[in-house]
């Protein structure tokens, strides 16, 4: 599986991205540059965190103007596996590819540290590898994580079970429901604001975020298998 | 020529934090009179008259990115000037 990592000016965390996926996971990755026009031969695409375009206006609502979105939204309409983390989130938001907003965190503060979360849907592309309630261990760091929809919207993304991950136990942010990230009605795209990247290798103080990426392939192998 | 002024809030109920903590520091001063305060944003556009409808570009830049309609409401004023 060839994944593309999207850098934007002022991503950060392409290269734990980039990381994660040929070192840990081994599979292969190329870095898409946001002034490039196609995406091409890739079967997966991440948009990595940081802060593209200096956070300016509001976060990712530049990003998402950039050369390289209207391919990510054809692939998104495609069924391409999309994952969005913590500034990947907030442009797929700006995007219109995942529904709500994000408002600056509840205390203001930027928040770095390890959060608990608990996996609420294990039946999406990106969660098989992990069983449903499970507990798991990623880091956030962020300063407007603070996910925000309508009732109407909220109501669609229960009834539709797209919320994936939420806060367990401690809310960090104030996001509405504790929602830590959730995918679209189709299913292939992800948004979350805590970091699977940074949390694949016990050096890293956790491996968790590792089964994500397990989760597209081995579902990406399965579809493309069936389909073959 | 048009000046453009552009006022950006968050909705109304959608928490402000940032106003909060403003509001709690205008009490500290001793302004308990302060009930609410809203932060938003305020943009200028000097935009050149062309023959598309000022009105309904102003209105398409707001949705599409000046404002992310989601969260924030949006209102404008346009100025009709004389280009120097």
């Amino acid at each position: 599986m060839k994944f593309a990592v999207i850098v934007f000016p002022g991503s950060n965390c392409d290269i734990d991205m980039f990381h994660a996926i040929q070192d840990e996971l081994g599979e292969e990755v190329e870095y898409v540059p946001h002034t490039a026009d196609s995406l091409k031969g890739f079967d997966g695409i991440l948009l990595p965190g940081g802060f593209s375009f200096g956070d300016y206006l509001r976060t990712g609502a530049i990003a998402r103007f950039s050369k390289i979105m209207p391919e990510v939204v054809k692939a998104s309409a495609a069924g391409v596996p999309i994952l969005g983390v913590c500034n990947g989130f907030q442009i797929l938001l700006e995007a219109g590819l995942l529904p709500g907003a994000m408002r600056k965190n509840r205390d203001l503060a930027f928040i770095c540290k390890q959060t608990q979360l608990k996996v609420e849907n294990n039946t999406t592309m990106f969660t098989t590898s992990y069983k449903k309630g499970e507990t798991i261990t990623l880091p956030i760091a962020h300063g407007e994580g603070n996910y925000y929809c309508d009732e109407e919207t909220l109501s669609h993304l229960k009834e539709n079970n797209q919320i994936t991950f939420t806060y367990h136990m401690d809310n960090p942010n104030g996001s509405l429901e504790n929602i830590a990230g959730i995918v679209n009605e189709n299913g292939n795209v992800l948004g979350m604001m805590p970091h699977p990247e940074r949390a694949v290798d016990c050096l890293l103080g956790s491996e968790d975020g590792l089964k994500l990426f397990q989760s597209i392939v081995r579902n990406w192998r399965e579809s493309y298998v069936v389909n073959a | 020529m048009y000046k453009v002024k552009v006022f950006i809030t968050l909705r109304e109920n959608v928490l402000d934090p940032q106003g909060t903590a403003v509001e709690s520091a205008l009490h500290s001063m001793a302004f308990e009179s302060v009930r609410d305060v809203r932060i938003g944003k305020y943009m200028e556009l000097t935009i050149d008259k062309t023959n598309q409808n000022i009105d309904d570009a102003i209105k398409e830049m707001c949705e599409r990115l000046l404002a992310n309609t989601v969260i924030e409401d949006y209102r404008y004023e346009i100025e009709e000037v004389v280009a120097l």
